[in-house]
């Protein structure tokens, strides 16, 4: 399925400009595709308006935080890769009990996109942050997308995504997606991540104790005997240690291991499940 | 088959259940915690804010006291107490004037307008003393508490303080095994229960949603406001000196539905322990920064979006109301009238709950609308203590001053135990008919709106029992 690189013969082509152009928005029409690219986010950040920039469908943007939990997916073509794009739910958090944190947290764990998207708001960076450490933890495919700079400029904060980059461990794009500033170096970097030409180390949690760094790694030795390539078995580890019930079925299931091939992470089918789960 | 999977399922998990207890039981605050620290230090690093330096620290000192470990819950007491004295003591005033002016002038004149057409007796009873009365009494009686409470409970929302009160009731919330969220469906239930029950939509765990909803009826909501603040300033503020009076209500008030609070924990706790048993999820409540309230739109919105959308609800409901109870006091079988049965009927239970028949009556005559209570317990007491020196005709509504209203009861057999109960029966009773509906249209069930009204009637009716017989037994011995 996945089409061989194009190799850049010119600088024009390395080119972000460039690359802008090779944008095609197919809309809904997705056939078959390479990626699967998950968009995380916290309410209000402006995820929906990526989806739109991106995809050219016009997904209804909403204020009131909660009810609608309703799927958005949609396609894109760039640099001669089809991409699904699957709009998550907006979620402060991905270790609360609620259902709409279950639907995004299940979807970047059970759906294994090949990038998570996690569109934060620049001007209020530290609560955003929250969930993308939270995120950090489950993949390590992960791109930090730092929209909301027109405004965060109006009220003169600056951001250093270099340095932020460089303590996430992740790339950050800086965006104004209500004006299409910056997503054409988003899609570069969603590229490059996707097709592993960049390769992310993302920060992690430490445990303060030793004994339950001991429990961690005791844990981990087992998760990965039983699931050879589970890229996130310390996370798993973490929140077996907390009691989460879902992982726990997941593990009973064996959800871990047979869902790495599954490529169609419908949110719909994640949901109801999600719902058979709920005490 | 062992021998096939190096590591099975069922060994991952009870390894899992085993190391759990040796990391102890805080690794989710521990989790959280680490994240928050983690992202705050991150970011700190990442952004500079050149000039809103100033008025941040401003914010910041604000907030280090209003949500302060030992100045937040009295500071918070403080504010409420001042916002109900002023309440009180200045909703007295135009209370008196739309008494003299709905029912000393024109009540009379409408009275001479039906004779003048030669209006039939009944008709005119049921019209004038009936409906005209009730709808007055409930404009007179509520009108000017709604107009000074409402834009002073909306200045504290807009100046920012609301969201602090949340993050102050957060901890409690969660010790109890509720969401933290559920003290904002708890701020907007003091105005509103049924707005309440629907503002619990901001919680997104079904569990703790139903928990938000059960206990919502715990807030003291805008119907019950002036029977809590009338029995109070009659009878408890009656105990003290004049000057101390107003005070004195206000305090009384302040504590009961500080009891409501405390309620709405212990409720919450039951349920989170039993029926609705689960994990308390974690949430971020963004605090707001302060601003200065805008004083003339806020006065001017709330009275319009509260005041009376609540007052015009209010009269829809007594309207009909006044017409019912004029009728039970006026229909008669076999020379007593339907009234005198019923409460004859409830005295046995109204005694054990140290209340009486007429106050059960009139909680059922005001399952639409808790705002009528007052003034149907006025009318039925009339009724069954005979009075006739204040020259008011049976199942009339009435206008009376505060001396008046006080004798009045006092003849009804009325005490300071009647009193005190009463107005812990208006706090634990069944929400109005509209939460009622509310709430089955938010959980989609009638199990769960069944249990909203039986759970708080059973808990009023146990604690106005033990009070009654705790009261009895403490008379008895001294």
């Amino acid at each position: 399925m996945k089409q061989p690189n194009r190799h850049p013969s010119t600088a024009c082509e390395t080119c972000p400009v460039h690359s802008a152009a090779n944008l095609l928005k197919l809309g809904v029409n997705m056939a078959d595709w390479d990626y699967v690219v998950a968009l995380a986010g916290n309410p209000n950040t402006g995820k929906s308006t990526v989806f739109n920039a991106l995809t050219g469908l016009r997904q209804h943007t909403g204020n009131w935080p909660g009810k609608t939990v309703a799927r958005a997916e949609g396609g894109f073509l760039f640099n001669d890769h089809r991409y699904k794009l699957v709009d998550l739910p907006g979620t402060y958090s991905l270790l609360a009990a609620s259902l709409d944190e279950e639907i995004a947290r299940d979807f970047i764990l059970f759906g294994r996109p090949d990038v998570t998207v996690v569109v934060v708001d620049a001007t209020r960076l530290e609560r955003n942050l929250n969930l993308v450490l939270q995120v950090l933890e489950i993949t390590d495919r992960a791109v930090v997308c730092l929209n909301l700079i027109d405004e965060a400029e109006r009220r003169h904060i600056q951001v250093d995504e270099r340095r932020l980059a460089r303590d996430l461990g992740v790339p950050v794009a800086p965006t104004a997606a209500r004006y299409s500033r910056g997503l054409p170096e988003l899609l570069g970097i969603i590229d490059g991540v996707a097709s592993g030409k960049t390769v992310c180390r993302p920060y992690h949690f430490q445990p303060e104790s030793p004994e339950l760094e001991q429990a961690i790694a005791r844990l981990v030795a087992k998760i990965e005997r039983a699931f050879p390539g589970l890229p996130n078995a310390r996370w798993v580890a973490l929140r077996l240690l907390d009691g989460d019930e879902r992982l726990e079925e997941a593990v009973r299931q064996g959800e871990l291991g047979k869902l790495q091939p599954q490529r169609d992470g419908n949110i719909e089918s994640q949901r109801a499940s999600a719902e058979g789960h709920r005490v | 088959m062992q021998s096939i999977q190096p590591t099975t399922a069922p060994e991952i998990l009870e390894t899992a259940q085993a190391l759990r207890w040796q990391v102890g039981g805080n690794l989710h605050e521990q989790l959280v915690e680490s994240i928050y620290t983690e992202a705050a230090r991150i970011a700190d690093r990442a952004t500079v804010r050149p000039d809103e330096k100033t008025r941040f620290d401003l914010d910041r000192a604000i907030d280090r006291l209003v949500t302060s470990r030992l100045w937040g819950f009295p500071l918070m007491l403080l504010l409420f107490t001042l916002v109900f004295w002023i309440t009180i003591s200045g909703a007295n005033i135009p209370s008196g004037w739309l008494a003299w002016l709905l029912m000393d002038t024109i009540h009379p004149i409408l009275k001479a307008g039906a004779a003048a057409i030669s209006m039939p007796w009944w008709l005119d009873g049921l019209l004038i003393d009936g409906v005209y009365l009730a709808t007055a009494w409930v404009v007179s009686v509520m009108l000017p508490p709604m107009a000074i409470f409402f834009p002073l409970f909306t200045l504290l929302e807009d100046f920012g303080y609301l969201p602090r009160v949340a993050f102050n009731l957060d901890n409690l919330f969660k010790k109890s095994g509720a969401h933290g969220k559920q003290s904002l469906s708890l701020m907007m239930g003091f105005g509103c229960n049924a707005a309440g029950v629907i503002a619990t939509r901001i919680i997104d765990s079904p569990r703790e949603r139903l928990i938000a909803i059960l206990t919502n009826n715990f807030a003291l909501c805008n119907g019950r406001w002036p029977t809590q603040i009338l029995v109070a300033s009659l009878f408890i503020g009656a105990l003290v000196p004049a000057y101390l009076g107003g005070i004195i209500s206000a305090l009384a008030v302040v504590g009961v539905a500080t009891l409501g609070v405390l309620m709405t924990f212990v409720v919450s706790w039951g349920l989170s322990r039993t029926w609705l048993r689960g994990e308390v999820s974690t949430f971020s409540l963004e605090l707001p920064p302060y601003r200065p309230p805008r004083v003339w739109q806020t006065i001017y919105t709330s009275l319009i979006d509260r005041t009376i959308f609540v007052l015009w609800r209010a009269i829809l409901f007594a309207a009909p109301a006044g017409a019912v109870i004029w009728l039970v006091a006026n229909l008669t079988i076999g020379g007593t009238s339907i009234a005198e049965y019923l409460i004859n009927f409830l005295n046995p239970v109204g005694f054990l709950i140290g209340l009486n028949g007429v106050i059960l009556l009139a909680y059922i005559v005001a399952i639409p609308a808790n705002e009528i209570v007052i003034p149907t317990v006025l009318m039925l007491t009339v009724l069954t203590a005979g009075i006739s020196e204040l020259g008011i005709s049976a199942g009339m509504m009435f206008e009376a001053g505060e001396g008046e209203t006080l004798a009045l009861l006092n003849a009804g057999g009325w005490t300071l135990l009647t009193a005190v109960n009463l107005m812990l029966f208006s706090l634990l009773h069944n929400p109005c008919s509209t939460t009622l509906y509310t709430i089955y249209k938010e959980t989609g069930s009638a199990k769960w709106a069944a249990v909203s009204a039986l759970l708080p009637l059973g808990v009023g009716f146990a604690v106005t029992f033990v009070v009654a017989q705790v009261w009895r037994l403490v008379w008895l011995i001294f």
